[in-house]
């Protein structure tokens, strides 16, 4: 999947050619194939600098010129004011609150079950691996209404632990997890169990560390599950104090009086910001979790 | 699960450290109680948050639990399949089913032609910018629906950027939100927005296991780019086509976040679907029909899911 844009020197002790280049296309057809690349991304990305652009104008000039990018006005005054206001403040602490929760449960506690399930003999591990697949395959609209009437026999409605643990363990990032953990050798832990090294320990120091990749995989899937989760917060939260930035910005959006735009654009910028720079610092570990499993 | 069969006894033949039976059993005990330990926090988390609603939903589906029952669950009555009966005979249900299959019909067609003409072109060869350009149009994958739905509102607002840029070519753009067709239209962009990226990269990495040596004999012996999409890349890439559109009708027929931001199920619930219709019943208490909505949902996805399996299969 790795593209480099340079052809490696082929070795000297292989035939000249190892690896088949394509033939050339014709420059009109290179010239066809940019030009109609440059056209979808501009439309995949235009939304984006749309509300970038936006977000640094007077809420009032939001609606008066559509067209114009940058305004004369432009300034931060919009993060500024989202930023000292208490309430904004507080649903984004409440987001960055559950998102580090999750991403650590997420990180920590696949691991521990992704080696278990790959590497170790004990009694029910089969059955505990086809739980795993069978909650991946549970459209999540069948759950939230029991999960809701669970969490509040528990006396957990309106409360972090409420938001946080369904989504503290994904069978998703166990599965990523374990596919991982079933590639690395098994020599390293035999020599280790050789040393007289308990199966803990070996766990700690050896198939944590060497799982690293796997680990950056499931740290930002599941902060990106979690940073973009609408429905569950919103089923739990139940007052104000509890809501997370994407249950104010819907709720925002619903608002028949008229709202406050600048405020709202800065807070989608806020969403969507460190997700795209995550990707675009680690966008292979992205697209290693989605394109193994396809999940959105 | 063969890599632990692997390291047994036959693997080793002449093992130097010679294990007494006992030292191997003491092993196999010590390796049983650090894996039930690893798996713990799962399988509690399984059972509260997974087992124990899944129970919970079939018992609310056959009963007339809602949210005056919250504090006394046990208290409610058994009503049988009555639930399932009064569901698919509310026209609200009905109607919320045919909004969703228009989003699903309309919508899965539409992501995969763009993902496949994307994947296409970032394959032909070409070097340059590429990782860009692969890079930009999965960005929409990342980024959040909400705050997506959000910017959406703006953009086909009445006098929004939408509108304005039609009005430049003389089209007289519609209240978008306002009247049903629009308004639908509205939701399938936004969704074809969001889901051609993925199914670019699942397509991407499936045409880059066709053999280029297919495409250059077909070449020589004169096929022309069109033909060559036809007559190979697209019977190779059934399988990987199979598999985008399950995934992308899984998740479609569960769209909520886009009508809920975007249009709250209007006009006069023409973007309301199931999903939506499921989180009102259950923003009204009624538990027990919310259950028996899902129910029915769920077997219209393996229903989906099975015609698309048919359709889609290899012919042999």
């Amino acid at each position: 999947m790795a593209i480099s844009t340079f052809t490696p020197p082929a070795p000297d002790h292989l035939p000249a050619v190892t690896r088949r280049a394509r033939p050339e296309m014709s420059v009109t057809a290179k010239v066809i194939v940019y030009v109609f690349l440059s056209v979808a991304a501009a439309g995949a990305l235009s939304p984006l600098v749309w509300t970038i652009f936006n977000s640094l104008k007077p809420s009032i000039e939001v609606y008066g010129e559509p067209l114009e990018l940058l305004s004369k006005n432009a300034s931060l005054a919009n993060y500024i004011n989202a930023l000292s206001d208490p309430v904004f403040l507080r649903y984004t602490i409440n987001s960055i609150v559950v998102a580090v929760a999750q991403v650590v449960g997420n990180v920590v506690l696949s691991a521990m079950a992704g080696y278990a399930l790959a590497k170790l003999e004990f009694p029910g591990r089969r059955i505990i691996f086809g739980a795993v697949l069978a909650t991946f395959m549970i459209p999540g609209l069948m759950l939230f209404v029991p999960q809701f009437v669970t969490v509040a026999s528990l006396g957990m409605v309106n409360t972090y632990p409420g938001i946080i643990l369904p989504g503290l363990v994904s069978s998703f990032s166990i599965f990523i997890m374990r596919q991982f953990m079933l590639a690395t050798p098994t020599e390293l832990m035999e020599a280790a169990r050789l040393d007289g090294a308990g199966e803990i320990r070996i766990f700690l120091t050896i198939a944590f560390p060497l799982a690293t990749p796997a680990l950056a995989t499931v740290g930002i899937i599941s902060f990106m599950a979690s940073w973009n989760n609408l429905l569950w917060p919103l089923v739990v939260a139940q007052t104000q104090e509890m809501f997370t930035l994407p249950i104010f910005l819907a709720f925002q959006a619903q608002a028949q009086t008229v709202p406050d735009y600048g405020l709202m654009l800065a807070g989608s910028v806020v969403m969507i910001a460190p997700i795209v720079t995550l990707f675009v610092c680690f966008q292979r570990f992205f697209i290693a979790g989605i394109a193994t499993t396809g999940i959105k | 699960m063969t890599a632990a069969v692997a390291t047994a006894p036959p693997a080793r033949p002449a093992a130097p450290p010679k294990r007494s039976r006992g030292a191997f059993g003491d092993r196999r005990r010590r390796q049983s109680v650090a894996g039930l330990a690893l798996v713990a926090p799962f399988l509690v988390s399984f059972l509260i948050f997974n087992l124990w609603p899944i129970i919970w939903s079939l018992i609310m589906a056959v009963t007339d639990m809602t949210n005056r029952d919250l504090r006394s669950p046990f208290a409610v009555e058994f009503k049988g399949l009555a639930n399932f009966g009064q569901v698919l005979s509310d026209p609200q249900f009905g109607k919320a089913l045919g909004v969703t299959g228009i989003l699903v019909i309309g919508g899965i067609p539409l992501s995969l032609i763009v993902g496949m003409t994307l994947a296409v072109l970032l394959n032909t060869g070409i070097q340059r910018l590429r990782t860009f350009f692969r890079a930009a149009f999965y960005v929409p994958v990342v980024t959040s629906l909400v705050a997506i739905a959000v910017v959406w509102k703006f953009l086909f607002a009445a006098d929004g950027l939408i509108n304005t840029l039609l009005a430049t070519v003389g089209v007289d753009g519609p209240t978008w939100i306002n009247e049903p067709a629009p308004a639908i239209a509205m939701l399938l962009l936004l969704i074809v927005w969001r889901s051609s990226g993925m199914a670019m990269i699942l397509f991407l990495a499936g045409l880059q296991a066709i053999p280029v040596e297919l495409h250059e004999a077909a070449k020589v012996d004169g096929a022309t780019a069109w033909r060559r999409i036809r007559s190979i890349t697209i019977p190779l890439m059934r399988p990987t086509i199979l598999l985008v559109s399950v995934l992308m009708s899984v998740g479609l027929v569960q769209v909520f976040e886009e009508p809920f931001v975007l249009t709250r199920g209007g006009p006069l619930k023409w973007t309301t679907t199931a999903a939506l219709h499921i989180y009102d019943l259950f923003g009204f208490g009624q538990y027990s029909l919310a259950a028996a909505s899902s129910y029915i949902l769920f077997l219209v996805i393996g229903a989906m899911a099975i015609i698309q399996f048919r359709m889609l299969r290899p012919k042999v």
